[in-house]
């Protein structure tokens, strides 16, 4: 019963919202706008589930000397945003939440973020390198594309053109591809999982 | 140990170092580098440029701090481009960083230009799940967002008059540096056709061109060089272009260390041949 009650149902709403996607009718959208508020409903609790499970974790944690640190530095960051930004006028510029999300998240976001600039540069000069037939088409590619940022008189206009014929046309056909693979690959699994086949979203209880 | 050995086993602090030196460069000696305009970014140009005073769209804010310096100048410089041009903006984010990323930039532009909240853009926040907001909107903006950010009903909003949903406005442009790219292409474009546009970061853009020859977009600006392209077109320069010499110097350094990288390996690999 814990088991079929959710396979029937999902069953049962897949096919309906199928059939009530082709069906350009008041109703049909009617119908369409209804089940989506029921997602917005689910996600509300899901949400909630996963604070819950998120503090819970955290609390756990606490207990442990090692992690009781950053679990402690996680709690406190997280109640301290969540509260200041309970009201509205708390969310605004210029208040608690909004300078603590300005002169700390940003700071160390954006800090982490631009990292990457000196780990890319590193990986590229050990990655980059012609030693297979491929190795040379990648290289070559990355080294073109890379171009088009610095200034090369007459021959930038060329660069410019060959980078867009890269991006439009070799780049373009694998990632369709790859968008086609994955796209037939959803539709599969989406099938699997109305026919009660891919049973894996309802846990292992 | 011959130079080359030395040039392969390069302490990965020297390239750190090279870069950080590189990076200091323009903020000490000032210079411009020329940007040359992209048809992908002057179409997104030409669509806002095109409307007439009052009309209206939709521009999503959705990205976190760590893609700031990528996105904001876009961000930046389409504000500029509307309310100069007394365009009506929708702005709603689909990622929960992004409203604090649009509460600040609007309160600065709002200022810069004096529009009002309610009567020259509107500003309705944030809701999670991308998918099921882009669909809900597509039907009616009151499913997804019955108030604004500030909790004023959006019936009261003079700006939301005669606009149900985003067949109302005249487009969609999204700057992103997440999935919710995906689901405007999907469910905006994919299920009620109407004209979506992206800004994307440097290292997403490839993914979108496939879009872009499509129709599925019908603009992408692409990272810092998409974001100086808009606002040499726009006129208004923040810091997409002060940018550009900063990302052409570690390009052109990075570019070097892979050249001297391939020299090096192709001059050990002739010698281990021997």
């Amino acid at each position: 019963m814990k088991k079929q009650i959710p396979i029937y149902f999902v069953l049962v709403s897949g096919i309906v919202m199928i059939i009530q996607y082709f069906i350009p009718s008041e109703e049909s959208e009617w119908l369409f706008t209804y089940a989506n508020d029921w997602v917005i409903v689910i996600g509300i609790f899901a949400l909630a589930l996963g604070i819950w499970s998120l503090l819970r974790s955290e609390f756990k944690k606490l207990k442990n000397p090692k992690e009781a640190f950053y679990a402690g530095t996680v709690l406190f960051g997280y109640f301290i945003m969540v509260f200041t930004a309970l009201t509205r006028e708390g969310r605004e510029a210029g208040t608690l939440h909004m300078n603590l999300f300005n002169n700390i998240l940003i700071p160390i976001q954006a800090t982490i973020f631009a990292l990457l600039a000196f780990y890319i540069a590193s990986a590229a000069y050990r990655a980059f390198r012609a030693r297979t037939v491929l190795a040379t088409i990648l290289l070559l590619a990355a080294f073109i594309v890379m171009l088009r940022l610095i200034p090369l008189g007459p021959l930038s206009a060329i660069n410019q053109t060959a980078v867009g014929w890269i991006l439009a046309v070799p780049n373009m056909a694998a990632k369709r591809a790859i968008t086609m693979g994955v796209g037939l690959g959803a539709i599969a699994t989406c099938i699997k999982i109305i026919l009660g086949i891919e049973r894996t979203y309802l846990g292992h209880d | 140990m011959t130079i080359w050995d030395r040039i392969m086993n390069l302490d990965r602090r020297w390239i750190y170092l090279c870069i950080a030196v590189v990076v200091i460069i323009p903020a000490v000696v000032s210079f411009k580098v020329p940007v040359a305009t992209t048809p992908e970014v002057k179409k997104v140009f030409d669509f806002v440029d095109k409307m007439q005073p009052g009309e209206c769209f939709y521009l999503g804010i959705d990205y976190d701090p760590s893609a700031l310096a990528e996105l904001d100048p876009m961000t930046y410089a389409i504000l500029n481009q509307a309310f100069s041009k007394d365009l009506k903006v929708i702005i709603g984010c689909l990622s929960q960083f992004g409203v604090g990323m649009a509460e600040t930039r609007l309160a600065e532009m709002s200022a810069k230009y004096g529009k009002k909240s309610g009567e020259d853009y509107c500003f309705l926040g944030y809701r999670p799940y991308p998918a099921i907001c882009i669909l809900t909107m597509g039907v009616d903006f009151r499913v997804t967002f019955p108030l604004d950010y500030y909790g004023v009903p959006l019936d009261s909003l003079p700006v939301m008059n005669g606009i149900k949903n985003l067949m109302d406005v005249k487009g969609v442009v999204d700057i992103t540096a997440g999935n919710v790219a995906d689901f405007w292409i999907t469910y905006g474009n994919g299920r009620f056709g109407f004209p979506v546009a992206l800004g994307v970061t440097g290292v997403m853009s490839a993914d979108y061109y496939q879009y872009l020859q499509s129709g599925q977009i019908f603009g992408l600006i692409s990272g810092i060089k998409g974001a100086a392209e808009y606002e040499e077109l726009s006129g208004f320069e923040t810091t997409g272009m002060e940018s550009i010499p900063y990302q052409t110097l570690s390009h052109a350094v990075i570019l070097l260390f892979i050249i001297i990288s391939n020299v090096g390996y192709f001059a050990t690999r002739g010698r281990k041949g021997k």
